[in-house]
């Protein structure tokens, strides 16, 4: 346990048994199912690791969004990524959740037990000093990530610039939050009545980005930490908001989340990359959804460097997926989930990584 | 994957810092939180400090969940 964690504990069970008696009385009050969808990964792991899931009565509905980038990389991504790992003197490096993702035929693990060069790094930081390390060989590293990571690798990129490191590539993969919470605000399938906001994406981004959220949406949102207390009184909050008829973000972590976020970081991403369209894995494209190298940083860039060309694959057979990455579907009613598709033989993208919704929903549901 | 993990810097040398996290100590970049000093507690995601953490906002909730006991 660390010295923050246990000078600030955030379990009080009678806390919560309060909160949860607010949530049953609000809920009663509104009179109707409510369905509230969080967006990031680390959320739908505490939430499914608690059991919040089950406290709760029949009338709230907890969905899960897009909120793994492991799982919305494209299959035609990683088919390309395979194939770079084949080249010669190319190390990929990368963090720890690519390796299961399957392409067409294989994942980044079995090339790497075929015999490629795959490392995992803790940090691109890392994979500049294997670069310094080994001035011979390219160095590819799979930046796939939202906003939390992105600054990381930018600071990393310019790095690599002020020590002339010329052999260290990205492969951008990243994908921003909002264009991905406009998306699903506009699909005429989903009713979502409020979003549980990623604490760590907005301790980057801050409060301002999801503004459209509540103005245009007339939808609440709550900014959330990681404690199972932080979630439940985030639920209090939105339905508070509903009740209230007054949507509106609010910031239930503050102590990580500035209004306006980590200035510095946004700035420095701001240097390396700019929007772009982005391909969300069983999604499609979605318009300034992603982030890609500017103009005097391309030289940077893996898929630029490699002339690489976007793939489209169709999806795994039996695998819905696409649905439950938008909240359109929850797990069990896949065909192929906790049968054909578990996390020692996952079939789809959300029961490979250790924080897709499918992979949650096995191990804790 | 957004995973970020708190610890307490226990000390800096040029950009960069040693944070430890109940025990286990890493170097881990200050880039994004240039201001930080020893002792502060900071917010780590991939090797580098990504927010300051406010000991003032965590008393806030602490203080908060407090009340909700008695509610």
């Amino acid at each position: 346990m660390s010295d923050y964690t246990s000078k600030f504990d955030f379990s009080n069970n009678a806390a919560a048994n309060n909160i949860l008696k607010e949530i049953k009385a609000s809920l009663s009050n509104i009179g109707r199912l409510v369905s509230f969808m969080e967006v990031c990964g680390t959320h739908t792991m505490a939430i499914s690791k608690s059991g919040l899931r089950r406290m709760f009565p029949d009338k709230l509905k907890l969905l899960s969004g897009p909120g793994c980038p492991v799982c919305v990389t494209s299959a035609g991504d990683i088919d390309n990524i395979i194939s770079l790992s084949s080249q010669r003197d190319t190390i990929i490096t990368t963090f720890g959740d690519m390796l299961k993702v399957r392409g067409s035929e294989k994942s980044l693990e079995e090339c790497r037990i075929d015999g490629a060069d795959v490392r995992v790094v803790y940090s691109p930081m890392d994979s500049l000093k294997i670069a310094k390390d080994n001035p011979s060989k390219r160095i590819v590293f799979l930046g796939v990530g939202f906003e939390t990571t992105t600054p990381t690798i930018a600071a990393t990129v310019l790095e690599a610039k002020k020590s002339k490191i010329d052999n260290f590539l990205v492969y951008p993969l990243f994908k921003l939050v909002p264009p991905a919470l406009e998306l699903i605000l506009t699909n005429p399938e989903l009713k979502i009545d409020g979003f549980i906001l990623p604490g760590h994406v907005s301790t980057i981004i801050g409060e301002s980005p999801y503004k459209f959220v509540a103005k245009k949406h007339k939808i609440p949102g709550v900014i959330t930490g990681f404690e199972p207390l932080d979630i439940l009184y985030c639920v209090k909050l939105l339905l508070s908001q509903i009740e209230k008829n007054e949507p509106k973000i609010q910031n239930e972590y503050g102590r990580s989340v500035q209004p306006k976020g980590n200035e510095i970081a946004i700035k420095i991403t701001d240097t390396v990359f700019e929007p772009e369209d982005a391909k969300w894995r069983a999604i499609g494209m979605i318009p300034k959804s992603g982030l890609g190298f500017r103009e005097e940083f391309q030289h940077f860039d893996a898929k630029k460097h490699f002339k690489i060309k976007d793939v489209d694959l169709p999806e795994p057979k039996g695998c819905i997926c696409g649905e439950v990455l938008i909240g359109k579907a929850i797990p069990p009613q896949c065909k192929v989930f906790g049968k054909r598709c578990t996390p020692s033989t996952p079939v789809g993208p959300c029961m490979v990584s250790s924080e897709g919704t499918c992979a949650a929903w096995y191990y804790y549901s | 994957m957004c995973l970020a993990v708190p610890g307490k810097i226990t000390k800096i040398f040029n950009e960069n810092a040693e944070v430890d996290f109940g025990g286990v100590i890493r170097e881990t970049s200050l880039t994004l939180v240039p201001s930080a000093k020893k002792g502060d507690y900071v917010l780590v995601h991939a090797g580098f400090a990504i927010q300051m953490l406010s000991e003032r906002d965590a008393m806030e909730t602490l203080k908060l969940f407090k009340e909700m006991e008695s509610k």
